[in-house]
């Protein structure tokens, strides 16, 4: 992913700059020998979901910063709307809504006194505040608790209330610092719901990290994956799958055939065919998945069961993070670098 | 959406839109010093801290006031009568402006000791400086809204002493006095200015608000008690004052005393304030009593009093600037994660 070459579109359409909202130009960030975030270059189109996936460490939240101008970069420039966040800090903040990592809230104050902070810090007036205040409460369903002290909230209402704390300022752009971390999965389903909702009503584009990768899968149209200050790819889920595998294997169950081990088997492509808690598993040359499905369909079985095994984020994420932690110097991740 | 998204695309961000931005988004300090006005004063810790300075006022002016009125029948020379509800101590009770010295720096450290790392606790801190606000907006804020409780609480604190003091001398106080008593408030508002700026330094340098009070008052402790002490101690190894000690020695230890003890504010503010509230003192110095005095016993005018208490005030304003500078470069090189 490079600055200049424009980036595709999912129709393979080069699109204009003027698309990219967040860019980023060899970012760095050092802090003392330690290489927070190391050359990133970043291309974040306009009401596109990205997801930043890494673990713990890896320097999302600093690239997060970077971005509002809240910390300087070491070198490289970032662009957000853009403004450079380093010369105009304040114009990108009236623009970008933040839910920080662990976000916190006036303890002692009601969840609708908390948001009026916000709503005068941005200048808004009382009268447009207070009612946008009120339809943002409504959205993340805190209506019932608007006027209850923020003390006694659950982390879950403590994140919705975050999430309506960003988009008081109605912000074009939606950064998520680990939303989903510590609420439980209700809690994370009315929260990626909340933000897809976002994406299509309001064209907000949206910014989330994340180390769970199957919460980023759900919403994300294109994902970064994001180790140790290096963005070690991107892309959407299949194409970092499809750069990721060079094995083809299958988990297959099957019902009411006897003979299904026999019967994949004779599969052209198929080179073994093993039986591991309950499942079958297929090694194959190629994707034989329509294969699969015929000949068990045929033969007068029930197919319950096909995926591809090493091919979800689950693998990716291990892929990459495992490699991070082998390879001693610059990663020299096995399949392409960045595509865009 | 509204604005926002209508407005400025990549394209078209010219330096004019950025421009009215940075214009539109002026005084952000103010809203930051709104709420924080709005907490101080809503908090138990302010009608905690009134109680206290109430109740020590009232007890001072109380014991102050009887004495006043059996002085004021003998000697009617006396001027500013009505000043010494602010500096008599008959018995054990300090005098006001004593009083002032010793629990004004309380009430600077309980409005600053939890301004920047109650935000980190409660991780509001990263919530608050992605809003459209210049960073050193939010300790700007904070200081002045600490100061204006502190004013508020002072002004209160003032005009109770003095108008129940009227009460009981049945006499109000003149022009003259009025002007010396504003004087007054403004010094101590410096004097209890500069606690604040050292509670809000503390507050950015220690993680945990109870290190920062804890350390905020070890430093009052040291500072306006135990300076008497210390003083005292190295004025007498440094001049011993036998049983048969000259004048010029008993006069060298005191000097030394005196000079160590003004590294403390407290006495700073003692001395400015005594000068102040006493229009016949004419030096903030130590006054040797040999029986028939050289000064001409008269009072100075409030100009004269100022003078005198001059370099006092400037080094209590020089220390507010010095501490809070340091506690506003340190907090704008703190990282937001900190």
């Amino acid at each position: 992913m490079s600055a200049d070459a424009p980036p595709l579109d999912r129709a393979g359409r080069r699109s204009a700059t003027a698309d990219v909202v967040i860019q980023t130009n060899k970012l760095t960030k050092r802090y003392g020998d330690k290489t927070a975030v190391d050359n990133l270059d970043l291309a974040i189109r306009r009401g596109e979901v990205f997801g930043l996936l890494g673990p713990n460490g890896a320097g999302k939240t600093t690239t997060i910063l970077m971005l509002l101008g809240l910390t300087e970069p070491t070198a490289g420039t970032a662009r957000v709307d853009g403004v450079l966040p380093t010369r105009d800090p304040l114009v990108v903040k009236s623009r970008v809504g933040y839910l920080p990592d662990e976000v916190g809230f006036y303890e002692d104050m009601t969840a609708r006194q908390n948001l009026r902070y916000t709503a005068d810090l941005n200048r808004l007036a009382r009268r447009d505040g207070e009612a946008r205040i009120a339809g943002l409460l409504h959205d993340v369903g805190l209506d019932a608790d608007a006027d209850r002290k923020v003390g006694a909230f659950s982390r879950g209402m403590r994140q919705r209330l975050g999430l309506a704390d960003a988009l008081v300022k109605d912000p074009s752009i939606l950064i998520l610092d680990e939303p989903t971390v510590n609420i439980d999965p209700e809690g994370v389903r009315e929260l990626l719901l909340l933000v897809e909702r976002l994406r299509s009503d309001q064209g907000v584009t949206v910014l989330l990290s994340s180390h769970l990768l199957h919460q980023v899968e759900q919403v994300c149209d294109r994902i970064g994956v994001f180790v140790a200050g290096r963005l070690v790819a991107s892309g959407t889920i299949d194409e970092l799958a499809a750069e990721l595998t060079d094995r083809w294997i299958f988990a297959v169950g099957v019902r009411g055939l006897s003979d299904a081990e026999r019967l994949l088997a004779a599969i052209p492509g198929v080179t073994a065919v093993t039986r591991r808690e309950g499942r079958l598993h297929l090694t194959a040359s190629h994707d034989v998945r329509d294969d699969v499905q015929r000949q068990v369909l045929d033969a007068g079985g029930t197919l319950t069961h096909l995926v591809r095994e090493g091919a979800d984020l689950d693998a990716i994420y291990h892929r990459w993070f495992r490699t991070d932690e082998d390879a001693a110097g610059p990663v020299t991740g096995p399949p392409a670098q960045v595509r865009s | 959406m509204s604005a926002v998204t209508a407005g400025p695309t990549a394209a078209d961000a010219s330096p004019s839109t950025a421009r009215a931005g940075r214009r539109r988004f002026r005084g952000g300090w103010r809203i930051v010093a709104r709420k924080e006005l709005g907490d101080h004063v809503r908090s138990v810790r302010f009608v905690i801290l009134v109680i206290l300075v109430v109740l020590a006022g009232l007890a001072s002016v109380q014991s102050a006031s009887g004495p006043i009125r059996d002085a004021a029948d003998a000697a009617s020379q006396t001027p500013s009568i009505f000043l010494y509800l602010f500096t008599l101590s008959p018995q054990s009770v300090p005098a006001f402006h004593e009083f002032i010295g010793i629990l004004g720096p309380l009430l600077g450290i309980a409005f600053g000791f939890d301004a920047i790392n109650g935000e980190r606790a409660q991780r509001t801190l990263p919530r608050l400086v992605s809003q459209p606000i210049h960073r050193d907006e939010i300790i700007n804020g904070k200081f002045v809204a600490g100061l204006g409780a502190i004013a508020l609480v002072l002004a209160c604190l003032v005009a109770m002493v003095a108008g129940y003091g009227a009460l009981r001398l049945g006499m109000g106080p003149t022009l003259g006095d009025v002007a010396r008593i504003f004087a007054f408030y403004v010094v101590t508002l410096v004097y209890i200015a500069l606690w604040l700026a050292l509670s809000l330094l503390l507050s950015v340098v220690c993680r945990r608000a109870a290190t920062a009070a804890l350390a905020a008052i070890a430093v009052w402790l040291v500072l306006t008690l135990f300076m008497g002490l210390i003083a005292s101690m190295i004025a007498d190894s440094t001049h011993k004052v036998g049983a048969d000690a000259t004048t010029e020695e008993v006069l060298a230890n005191a000097r030394t005393e005196l000079t160590v003890r003004r590294f403390s504010p407290d006495q700073l503010y003692k001395d400015a304030t005594g000068v102040l509230l006493n229009p016949s003192r004419q030096s903030t110095g130590i006054v040797v009593d040999t029986g028939a005095t050289s000064a001409v016993p008269t009072s100075l005018p409030l100009d004269q009093s100022l003078l005198l208490a001059w370099w006092q005030v400037v080094v209590l304003v020089a220390g507010t600037i010095v501490l809070f500078a340091a506690a506003y470069t340190t907090f704008m090189r703190q990282e937001v994660r900190a």
